[in-house]
């Protein structure tokens, strides 16, 4: 990543403008083109240096429901297993962790209820047990990662 | 539910991300049929309402180099945890901080950490300060580093 691409990756974690032109906005902010803001973004979405760009919705937020789940994946299945989890699109996000629950996700429902059914289809799926921990308490989501 | 049909098409045509177009708004606008400024309101209501987080880009940790993701579990007397989660929270390299159920016997932990490092001294110098405020109420710890990112989408709501 060259210094432009860091500063865009900086600015654009803090946010982004709600406004008939927003990329120009932007590009002003940080002295480049508007052209080149949204070539440089389209590149880095591409090679995966971002994950996503826009709006982040809240579950709970929206009367949904989010858990984070472990499984304890025997190691022949691991990629057997992945696949099944991740197709599941309750899924929003799934990490393979260097211990004996070595895979965790999270599950974004529609409706608190459907966390619960979910969990049953994956275990059904999977033939494995699923450790679920919701969060009790929330003390802090935040922090941007500088690039 | 603080969403109408409305606000439901415009999250579905924006969950995957916004178009990369000089305007977007205008672009999930003509997609969804609605005028641009409805889809800006809406919008601009949902970010007031919490419903967006906020709209900006999520970088995947390791392509910045952070390599050492650690995801710090204490087991934390209950008595403590409400006062000790909000100190952690505090700590400036802390990225999320929840006190989460145990499953005894093999999961004592109830209180999560996720700390970010780019070598793994910076990670154990991070897990060593997190320690160190716990002091000995934490009754003991792991910390479960991530070795590899195998779906990462956000959020998706269904059509």
């Amino acid at each position: 990543m060259d210094p432009s691409d860091k500063a865009i990756v900086n600015r654009l974690q803090q946010g982004f403008p709600i406004c008939d032109s927003p990329f120009r906005y932007v590009a002003e902010e940080l002295g480049i083109a508007e052209s080149e803001l949204l070539a440089r973004l389209q590149t880095m979405l591409a090679e995966g240096v971002l994950s996503r760009f826009g709006p982040m919705y809240h579950a709970e937020q929206m009367g949904g429901a989010l858990t984070l789940a472990a499984l304890k994946v025997p190691d022949d299945r691991f990629d057997e297993v992945a696949e099944i989890v991740n197709a599941f699109p309750e899924v929003a996000h799934n990490y393979a962790r260097n211990h004996v629950l070595n895979m965790w996700f999270v599950l974004a429902t529609e409706k608190p209820e459907q966390v619960s059914a979910v969990i049953g289809r994956i275990e059904d799926a999977t033939g494995l047990a699923v450790y679920n921990m919701p969060k009790i308490s929330e003390y802090y989501v935040g922090l941007q990662l500088e690039a | 539910m603080n969403i109408d049909a409305v606000d439901r098409q415009i999250i579905q045509a924006t969950q995957a991300g916004l178009p990369l177009v000089a305007q977007p708004y205008q672009a999930v606008a003509e997609e969804l049929g609605l005028p641009v400024e409805d889809v800006m309101q809406r919008l601009a209501r949902m970010q007031r309402d919490g419903i967006i987080r906020r709209i900006a880009a999520v970088p995947n940790h390791y392509k910045l180099g952070y390599r050492y993701n650690g995801m710090t579990v204490w087991d934390v007397a209950d008595r403590y945890v409400d006062s000790l989660g909000p100190q952690v929270a505090e700590l400036p390299f802390v990225s999320h901080c929840y006190q989460r159920p145990r499953h005894l016997p093999d999961w004592p932990y109830n209180l999560f950490a996720m700390v970010h490092g780019k070598t793994e001294q910076d990670a154990e110098r991070q897990v060593a300060a997190i320690a160190e405020l716990l002091g000995e109420r934490a009754r003991s710890h792991e910390v479960l580093y991530s070795t590899k990112i195998l779906k990462k989408t956000g959020l998706r709501i269904g059509g």
